[in-house]
């Protein structure tokens, strides 16, 4: 079997970490992963598109199986809407493939570049999940190959504990071999969004509760550097699709090079290499004056028509991107907060972030509601992602309030998600999923794989095995 | 394989994050003297340490020293004449501590031959297997590693013995000389793949092995000192440093002077 010992990333360049890796595009090299790791005494991981920001697709000196070059799309049927897919394939491939037809991913996430089965093993959301929950809840069915050996089909009516379970599962469970989905019928390749400003946190959370039901999709900007009555302070964008015969042309609009970013800036500018004139901008004071234009620039109440392609894949409008915060790239912080106590929560998080002198430079909130899947991150309520850049000089001071954030985090009934999160440790992990669950989880963990051979870095860090 | 069930820091996990990266360092030959000094020393600047030595007792005694602290460090006990383990070895190494950043090779052992007028193969043979084979069985694996890997540090420490051959000790001369040209070698390898190879060229070091060395030993310094000397290099991914710094020039003009001279010589 053919490894290759590589130095594997996060998504965010913060965390680095050897590994054999082994490419994986057929259920043998699944079964001989499993018969080398319990030969040589290694643990294995699978890893899509390593576009997780913390340590969810690493495996520190164990086997990476890289699933990306097993990425065929096998079956797609544009009457019913349902896809079957391999697990390598991207939202991108997925996307490109079904809404020519006049379909749409029900759930994306703001990349295209992730795999389905890592959006399955993270069980991912986008900016509808406080309608269409995660996209677990569009699995129709997915085989898999345990650690076992076995190899299982699942859907919610058949092995549903494992169903639910590996969906959220991080991979932990076995690896999926194949997926197959059911897509959203759509009647335009244009979605209207309409902008407008908030002043403040109270009016953010609000305006995304009360406006959620409104819109097919919401999300929220915050200007993280804002403080004082303007704290929280930022743009919501919310979108519908457009109902059928809305769009008379909608033949054209379909068509995919209506739906693909633009690779130029002002249609000069490549934009591949934005990133490096990014970079001035990528610290507190650049980031205060970002923020601060874009919140005067966001003052504008407006409406507008967007592509599918540009309304979801923010992350993906400047490739690289991530590489513009420097050296000791970048985190991401995500608390999910029930509505209740978001406010509170929030308030001292950002509060306690402009103390430390460590204002995180990118903020964004999201509406979401609860669902059944076992390791969830979802609750009803909201969520706010805050993009931290880490230097050699500020990890320290970073890390302590970290912790500080995930204690008033699970003391006011918030949990996280483990795409996202690389510091919460195994205790906090332990507090917001709740013995019961991870007991279950330890069970079915001890089920499917009694010898220990699924083992990522962060399952390491957040079941402290 | 050799006994492995020796220290395993209990109840820790050499875990890393974004915001507490973990260095690894692999120290080979850590029992004693400079290997233990240094490991001391990483230990404090924060590295997860892996202990090889074949000194099993001593490695155990260091290893639970350095996990009563903060530190995290496994031992490996390992004759690294044990050419066939090193494989798997390193592997499990790896595992333990979720990668591999640092390796330093300082086991090595001097047997003077006791005159300038005495022979002894079998003692000579014991050095270059030792000092010279050793490391290459260590280093060729995680030389390819590293290479494949596009990142990290190896460090070895030679000796000023290996800057010339001198009628006190030829076998001894021989085994650094052949681990100084080896690592340059691999410093022009891996260097390309970004990969930092240090040679360090220690003078006279208070260790159980000066006791055995023949002769004056003028300089000697202890190992703590060069423990922090050989830091400060692997920090400023240096090539090639002496210990004490002043053994460059002493050995600049040692490597100088011609062979008639060095031939009437008895040093």
């Amino acid at each position: 079997m053919q490894t290759k010992f590589t130095q594997l990333e996060n998504f965010g360049h913060s965390l680095r970490a050897g590994a054999y890796v082994i490419q994986a595009r057929t259920k043998d090299d699944v079964h001989s992963a499993f018969k080398l790791a319990k030969e040589k005494n290694l643990t294995v991981t699978a890893r899509g598109a390593g576009r997780s920001y913390n340590d969810a697709s690493l495996n520190g000196g164990g086997i990476v199986l890289d699933m990306s070059a097993w990425n065929l799309i096998k079956e797609w049927n544009p009457h019913t809407g349902q896809v079957r897919c391999e697990p390598g394939v991207t939202l991108e491939q997925l996307w490109q493939k079904v809404e020519p037809d006049g379909w749409w991913p029900p759930v994306v996430s703001g990349t295209m570049k992730t795999t389905l089965g890592g959006c399955l093993s993270a069980n991912i959301h986008g900016k509808n999940n406080f309608q269409m929950g995660p996209i677990g809840e569009h699995v129709l069915e997915f085989t898999a190959i345990l650690p076992t050996g076995a190899e299982i089909t699942c859907s919610p009516k058949l092995n549903a504990d494992l169903f639910y379970g590996m969906i959220s599962g991080l991979g932990m469970l076995g690896i999926f071999t194949s997926i197959t989905l059911q897509m959203k019928r759509i009647y335009s390749g244009l979605l209207t969004v309409d902008a407008f400003p908030i002043k403040n946190l109270h009016s953010h959370l609000l305006a995304l509760q009360e406006n959620a039901p409104k819109y097919d999709y919401i999300v929220g900007w915050l200007d993280t550097t804002a403080n004082g009555s303007s704290l929280g302070r930022g743009q919501i964008h919310g979108a519908k699709y457009l109902h059928e015969g809305e769009d008379k042309n909608s033949a054209e609009t379909f068509k995919l090079k209506n739906q693909t970013l633009p690779s130029t800036i002002f249609g000069v500018f490549p934009k591949s290499i934005l990133h490096i004139f990014m970079k001035p901008f990528v610290n507190n004071l650049g980031v205060w004056g970002v923020n601060t234009a874009k919140f005067i620039a966001s003052l504008r109440k407006h409406s507008f028509k967007e592509s599918h392609g540009a309304f979801h894949f923010l992350l993906d409008y400047v490739p690289n991107w991530e590489r513009s915060f420097g050296q000791g790239g970048l985190i991401q912080y995500q608390s999910f907060l029930p509505k209740e106590t978001a406010e509170f929560v929030w308030t001292q998080i950002l509060k306690l972030s402009h103390k430390n002198n460590l204002p995180a430079y990118l903020g964004v909130t999201k509406r979401h509601r609860p669902d059944k899947f076992l390791l969830s991150h979802a609750v009803d309520g909201f969520s706010l992602a805050l993009d931290f850049k880490v230097t050699d000089k500020n990890r320290k001071k970073m890390y302590a309030m970290l912790q500080e954030f995930d204690k008033i985090v699970v003391a006011n009934g918030g949990r996280f998600y483990f795409a996202k999160n690389s510091e919460t440790t195994a205790e906090t992990a332990k507090i917001f999923y709740g013995e019961e669950t991870v007991e279950k989880f330890r069970k079915l963990k001890k089920r499917c794989d009694p010898h220990g051979l699924l083992e990522s870095d962060l399952y390491r860090r957040i079941f402290n095995a | 394989m050799t006994d492995q069930t020796a220290s395993q820091p209990t109840g820790k996990l050499a875990l890393a994050t974004p915001l507490n990266p973990r260095r690894r360092a692999l120290v080979i030959g850590a029992s004693e003297g400079m290997g233990a000094a240094l490991a001391r020393k990483l230990a404090k600047e924060g590295y997860v340490l892996a202990l090889v030595s074949r000194q099993k007792d001593k490695l155990q005694a260091l290893c639970n020293e350095l996990n009563t602290k903060e530190t995290i460090a496994f031992s490996y006990p390992h004759d690294v004449t044990k050419y066939n383990e090193v494989p798997s070895l390193l592997q499990k190494i790896v595992a333990d501590l979720g990668g591999l950043d640092t390796v330093i090779f300082l086991a090595g052992v001097n047997f003077p031959p006791g005159g300038v007028d005495k022979y002894n193969f079998e003692n000579d043979k014991k050095m270059v297997e030792v000092n010279l084979i050793g490391a290459m069985a260590w280093l060729t694996p995680i030389a390819e590693m590293f290479q494949n890997a596009k990142a990290g540090q190896i460090v070895g420490i030679g000796s000023v013995a290996g800057d010339r051959g001198r009628v006190g000790n030829p076998g001894y001369n021989t085994s650094k000389a052949g681990f100084a040209t080896y690592l340059e070698a691999l410093r022009n390898r891996l260097t390309r793949h970004d990969v930092n190879v240090l040679t360090v060229k220690p003078g006279f070091v208070k260790t159980e092995m000066l006791k055995a060395a023949q002769g004056g030993t003028p300089f000697a310094i202890e190992p703590e000192k060069a423990a922090d000397d050989i830091y400060k290099a692997m920090q400023k991914r240096k090539q090639m440093i002496y210990t004490p710094f002043f053994w460059r020039y002493i050995m600049f003009i040692i490597q100088h002077i011609p062979s008639f001279i060095f031939r009437k010589l008895s040093f």
